[in-house]
């Protein structure tokens, strides 16, 4: 279904200085058994974030009031792994918009986007800075305007622009999807089969 | 300048490129399971749509389904509802699906190839990311999104950026006791978890050549785990005399037809890869993961790496790791205590796999420290593996014969390694919780898995095993 449309966001927000964050962590495998999209949130990052008896885990930075904001800055290779999309599902659904990284894996990031969440992908060292910035002031804010593909720490006044192809920026900032597209070109995929090769 | 095998296939089966945007791809063969498909259809059904090309499609349910008892109904309610919802699913729109206890069911990379319908040249998809399994023949086959599903339901096509290529060549003699698992766990402790993100791969060299297509699916299988979009072996004979005669393979006139196509499906001698990597062969040896991502390997006989010789920004994901693991940086490997073993998945659940680790403990005992589950990767496999006596075999060993299914190796049925406990695991990823909450996975190969099995402890399989 179209998505929200993306706009310009600034906000504070959830820092997670750790690398590889896989998608079993970002929804653990017991969780995928619904067969709607809604409630993923809930179970964001669930083993990290509870105990087993289901009560939060202080030190974990969801369960920290000193953090918030819609935006969550993760370490580099975010979202490797399995190419469960209920990992876009419960990250939109806990009301992120965008997540920030030094890397990101390929299916994660597709699957992001298909979810109106932009992945906004930094230099090491512009990462870093936001980390040191966090550390200094838990309120620090972030701005993201995809517009101009362009990214903020609002602390420093550092900027730095950032990669989406047109067509998907297009999609983001319309709320656009996919199959809208490809329905509008059913000819040419009938065309395409006419002459393709099979067996 | 030539083509690489990859660019021949992607390149014929682009419909439509944007600019400055993806490609519209045609999909081939669209496999579906019922854990990421249930929301595809429902966007379908809201949009009013149709499934555009019921006879590309094919339904196995694997991910949820028990490896006991599948003759009753599935005891989890939820576990029952997402099988019941993919079987409504596919007879409201004509696919064809191989549910529970139908001779063809199973793990659905396990099942696309044993029946033919995985072919050399093909665009193939599931929502499933082990799904370059099928890049063992000459296709390009990659992992999607649920929305993706939709779309290749909805139209056939997906779309997608032409990734960037990479070349890993594998050149000389493998060790005996050393298996296509070692050589991808190698592969990826060298690139790490990212090294392949951005790229699709064609594995080669001769030590890739001399693999049988079961162990080249184990190859294809764990491009993932490298970031990879996915990996391909170039076809030859040994995928032409695999294919052969399968249900769905092509017959009479039209076989000779599409060998003299799927032979036409190599790199050119002048392509350039974006990327090429050559490692030789000898240097392999077998391998195991000790940390909570498939790049953390080393080999049996090594010792996890030092804290000094993790880079800094990474010390604290490797310490976390380390933690989650109850190792301590630069411990033996070998004499780790293991109590759960599990052969299984759609990286090693074959016939060759059940056969190496059947071979391996003929004559020995499971310790009795230890709890063996042994899962075939599909109804076929465990049909052939009690044809051929594996099946007593393993009962006289110590051993017993699951029924087929993903089991432990994501832990979405009952089969889960209980918290804190350490299993040795034929399957793909050793993260956090992937075998259950608070299991701790190390990723070996049938036969380090069965020397595990018969010691208690991880051990180098050619120090009790004869090759």
């Amino acid at each position: 279904m179209p998505k929200d449309k993306f706009v310009t966001v600034q906000t504070s927000f959830v820092p997670m200085p750790i690398e590889n964050v896989d998608t079993d962590q970002i929804i653990p495998a017991r969780f995928l058994k619904a067969t709607t999209k809604e409630g993923f949130g809930d179970n964001l990052f669930y083993d990290w974030r509870y105990e087993k008896d289901g009560s939060p885990k202080a030190d974990f930075v969801l369960n920290n009031p000193a953090y918030s904001g819609t935006v969550l800055v993760a370490g580099k290779n975010f979202g490797s792994g399995s190419s469960r999309e209920h990992a876009a599902w419960a990250i939109d659904g806990y009301g992120f918009k965008a997540v920030v990284s030094s890397f990101f894996a390929d299916i994660f990031r597709g699957n992001s986007l298909n979810n109106g969440v932009l992945p906004v992908q930094v230099s090491e060292g512009f990462l870093a800075g936001l980390f040191t910035a966090v550390d200094a002031d838990n309120k620090t804010e972030v701005k993201i305007d995809l517009e101009n593909q362009t990214i903020t720490n609002v602390a420093t006044g550092d900027s730095e622009s950032f990669e989406i192809n047109s067509y998907k920026k297009n999609c983001m900032m319309n709320g656009y999807d996919d199959i809208d597209y490809l329905f509008s070109i059913s000819n040419e995929i009938e065309a395409y089969e006419k002459q393709a090769v099979k067996f | 300048m030539g083509k690489t095998l990859f660019d021949k296939i992607w390149d014929s089966h682009v419909v439509k490129s944007i600019d400055d945007g993806p490609n519209v791809l045609y999909i081939d063969r669209h496999f579906i399971h019922e854990v990421t498909s249930p929301q595809a259809f429902g966007g379908i059904k809201a949009r009013g749509g149709k499934v555009a090309r019921p006879s590309q499609v094919i339904a196995t349910p694997d991910h949820n389904i028990p490896t006991v008892n599948q003759h009753l109904t599935i005891q989890d309610e939820l576990s029952r509802v997402q099988v019941e919802t993919l079987k409504k699913n596919c007879e409201e729109n004509g696919i064809t699906m191989y549910g529970l206890n139908h001779p063809y069911n199973g793990i659905v990379h396990v099942v696309g190839p044993e029946l033919g319908i995985t072919q050399p040249g093909m665009t193939i998809v599931c929502g499933d990311s082990h799904t370059s399994t099928h890049g063992a023949f000459g296709s390009i086959a990659f992992g999607i999104g649920t929305s993706e599903v939709e779309m290749a339901l909805a139209t056939q096509c997906i779309m997608q950026p032409k990734p960037k290529s990479m070349r890993i060549n594998i050149e000389g003699d493998l060790h005996k006791g050393v298996t296509s698992k070692d050589i991808i766990l190698y592969i990826i402790s060298k690139l790490t978890t990212g090294g392949g993100t951005g790229y699709f791969v064609e594995f080669a060299g001769s030590a890739i050549r001399s693999l049988s297509m079961e162990a080249r699916m184990t190859i294809c299988n764990m491009s993932i785990e490298m970031g990879a979009r996915g990996g391909m072996i170039a076809p030859d004979e040994t995928t032409f005399e695999y294919i052969k005669g399968r249900e769905q393979a092509p017959q009479g006139e039209q076989w000779d037809k599409a060998v003299a196509y799927w032979k036409s499906l190599v790199t050119d001698a002048d392509a350039v890869f974006h990327k090429e990597l050559t490692y030789d062969a000898a240097d392999i040896e077998p391998m195991i993961t000790y940390g909570t991502n498939p790049g953390m390997g080393a080999k049996v006989c090594e010792s996890i790496p030092t804290l000094d010789s993790i880079e800094d920004s990474s010390k604290n994901s490797f310490q976390k790791s380390m933690e989650y693991m109850g190792f301590e940086a630069g411990d033996q490997l070998e004499g780790k205590q293991v109590d759960y073993v599990f052969v299984g998945s759609c990286t090693n659940g074959r016939i060759e796999d059940l056969r190496s680790f059947c071979e391996a403990v003929k004559g020995k005992q499971k310790a009795e420290s230890v709890t063996a589950w042994i899962v075939p990767g599909s109804k076929q496999v465990e049909k052939q593996a009690i044809a051929e006596g594996l099946k007593e075999q393993l009962e006289a060993a110590g051993f017993e014969l699951r029924q087929p299914g993903c089991s432990a190796c994501l832990a979405m049925n009952d089969d889960k390694i209980p918290a804190g406990k350490y299993a040795v695991a034929t399957s793909n990823r050793n993260f956090e919780g992937r075998q259950g909450p608070g299991s701790r996975t190390l990723l070996a190969s049938p036969l380090t898995a069965a020397a595990a099995a018969v010691t208690g402890v991880v051990t180098d399989p050619r120090t009790i095993f004869n090759f």
